[in-house]
């Protein structure tokens, strides 16, 4: 391998710019008070809202594996008009900003929205404040995640084993589940990865939609945000918690991400 | 350093503009008319009022530049103590005044330039018929608030407390326009905000006043250490406390500072 020639320039200019996503990172490893690491984590409200985290963002993930990869499949694998603009839409939430995914969660399923209405009137069923709209604002920010990642893996796969599992005769439910699904293992769990660690840090949509409510509606992002008012310090540690998240799964999908395959 | 630039460009300005007079300015017997900017730090319940007297300020000392950033107190004081560029501080209560004070952040003492209340949002009209604290209780009505850790939010809970209604909100939001937004959209049935958030709001909802138990939120001013233009961050305060100033503030619904 040739050893390229970097101008001065590009250099200076990369080094600022590697430069200003590790100071604040580590700002945050410097500034946390690690004596108090455990007092922290082991307060009743952090407790309360890990857990919370945990149970909303695997639903979301669960949320988005059911109506995601169906999602997906049309996308890679059948043609019909408007595919591109309903791929838009349901993939719109990733550069979306998260609050407006709030607003509009509340004005379709809350309790004067177009759907929530009737919701409220025939079933007696509110979603806001409730750790189902929780499930719901994350699955709605995340979601898309998973669909482009499972649709990448579906468009690069080999077909010839669906089509020699059909030519056997096996039905195409029977294909789907025994052949297609094994064969994007790989892209499934990282769709599923990518998907999970993106509800576990939503924060915008939620507070917007599902409210605060300790042990409810307060998952760690909310937690963490409150804590920077009143005990700063647990707030830091709070925020590695998040941090060390990001970065196992980063690692976890650096052959699939970073391309060192 | 920020208002340090602004104001050499503001005094370079004002220099040009003078043409030669600029140089006797200094000396003459007439006060020196005011120049420079100044940033303000407010209470998010006092947009409204400040933006109104911030824009009155400018016209009485046109040389000056004021801008305001507007949050929670609470999130206004880690902003402060972490270098935040701010020339004065006005608190939505006293705790958060008494911290950014106890930290070594403000100069001298501050001064209480307004009092407000509490009354409960309704949506417009009221449906479901809230006469008083107690019947943010009543089975059906769902009562949000704000977090105890905004101004907001522990005066609700004294004046719940007081009154002696036990009730659990469905959320703790973190701003007092967080709670008049999903009142707004019907998400909500009643919450607990500031008589002044009710005004601002107009006719998107309506207001129960709260005749007993009601809690009285005090306003505290302060001009904060590291100002870069002390004599305008003190003018201003001076301002917000004159009769004048007191008026525009009253007419949004505030009560008065004594």
């Amino acid at each position: 391998m040739r050893r390229e020639r970097v101008p001065i320039v590009v250099l200076v200019l990369a080094a600022i710019g590697a430069a200003f996503f590790i100071v604040p990172l580590l700002g945050l490893i410097v500034r946390s008070p690690w004596r108090d690491a455990v007092t922290a984590l082991t307060a009743p409200e952090t407790v309360e809202a890990l857990k919370l985290s945990l149970f909303a963002s695997l639903s979301a993930t669960a949320a988005g594996l059911v109506l995601g990869v169906p999602l997906a499949w049309l996308y890679a694998r059948v043609e019909f008009p408007g595919r591109n603009l309903l791929r838009a839409l349901t993939t719109l939430p990733m550069v979306l900003p998260p609050v407006v995914g709030g607003i509009a969660l509340l004005l379709a399923f809350g309790r004067r929205g177009l759907v929530g209405s009737w919701l409220d009137s025939t079933f007696g069923i509110t979603l806001p404040f409730t750790t189902a709209g929780v499930v719901m604002a994350e699955t709605f920010v995340a979601m898309p995640f998973l669909i482009l990642t499972v649709e990448a893996g579906l468009r690069s796969m080999d077909r010839r084993y669906e089509e020699a599992a059909r030519t056997l005769g096996a039905s195409r439910w029977r294909v789907f589940t025994r052949v297609t699904l094994p064969l994007i293992g790989p892209s499934l769990f990282a769709g599923a990865v990518l998907c999970w660690a993106r509800a576990l840090g939503e924060f915008g949509a939620t507070i917007t939609f599902a409210g605060n409510f300790p042990g409810v509606t307060q998952t760690m992002p909310l937690a963490v945000y409150l804590l920077l008012e009143t005990n700063q310090e647990a707030s830091y540690i709070l925020s590695l918690v998040l941090l060390l998240v990001s970065l196992v799964v980063l690692v976890g999908l650096r052959d699939r991400w970073l391309g060192s395959a | 350093m920020r208002s340090r630039l602004s104001l050499v460009i503001v005094a370079a300005a004002f220099l040009a503009a003078c043409g030669s007079s600029g140089g006797t300015a200094a000396s003459s017997p007439s006060p020196t008319p005011l120049s420079g900017s100044i940033s303000v730090f407010a209470a998010a319940s006092l947009t409204a009022s400040f933006n109104a007297l911030g824009a009155s300020f400018q016209t009485a000392h046109p040389g000056v530049t004021s801008k305001f950033n507007y949050a929670g107190s609470p999130t206004l004081v880690t902003q402060i103590e972490q270098g935040g560029p701010a020339d004065v501080f006005a608190s939505a209560d006293t705790t958060n005044m008494d911290k950014l004070t106890t930290d070594g952040f403000t100069v001298g003492s501050s001064s209480v330039f307004a009092h407000n209340q509490l009354e409960i949002v309704v949506a417009p009209g009221n449906p479901k018929g809230i006469t008083g604290l107690a019947d943010l209780a009543k089975p059906g009505v769902i009562y949000i608030t704000e977090a105890p850790t905004v101004p907001a939010g522990k005066y609700s809970l004294q004046a719940l407390a007081s009154a002696g209604v036990k009730v659990t909100p469905k959320s703790l939001e973190t701003s007092v326009t967080g709670v008049i937004s999903k009142i707004e959209t019907g998400d909500a049935d009643a919450g607990i905000v500031y008589t002044t958030d009710v005004s601002a709001a107009g006719s998107k909802v309506s207001g129960v006043q709260i005749p007993a138990n009601n809690v009285i939120a005090t306003y505290p001013i302060v001009v904060v250490k590291g100002t870069t233009n002390s004599v305008v961050a003190n003018v201003f305060i001076t301002y917000v406390l004159s009769a004048s100033g007191q008026s525009t503030l009253q007419s949004f619904g505030f009560l008065a500072a004594s």
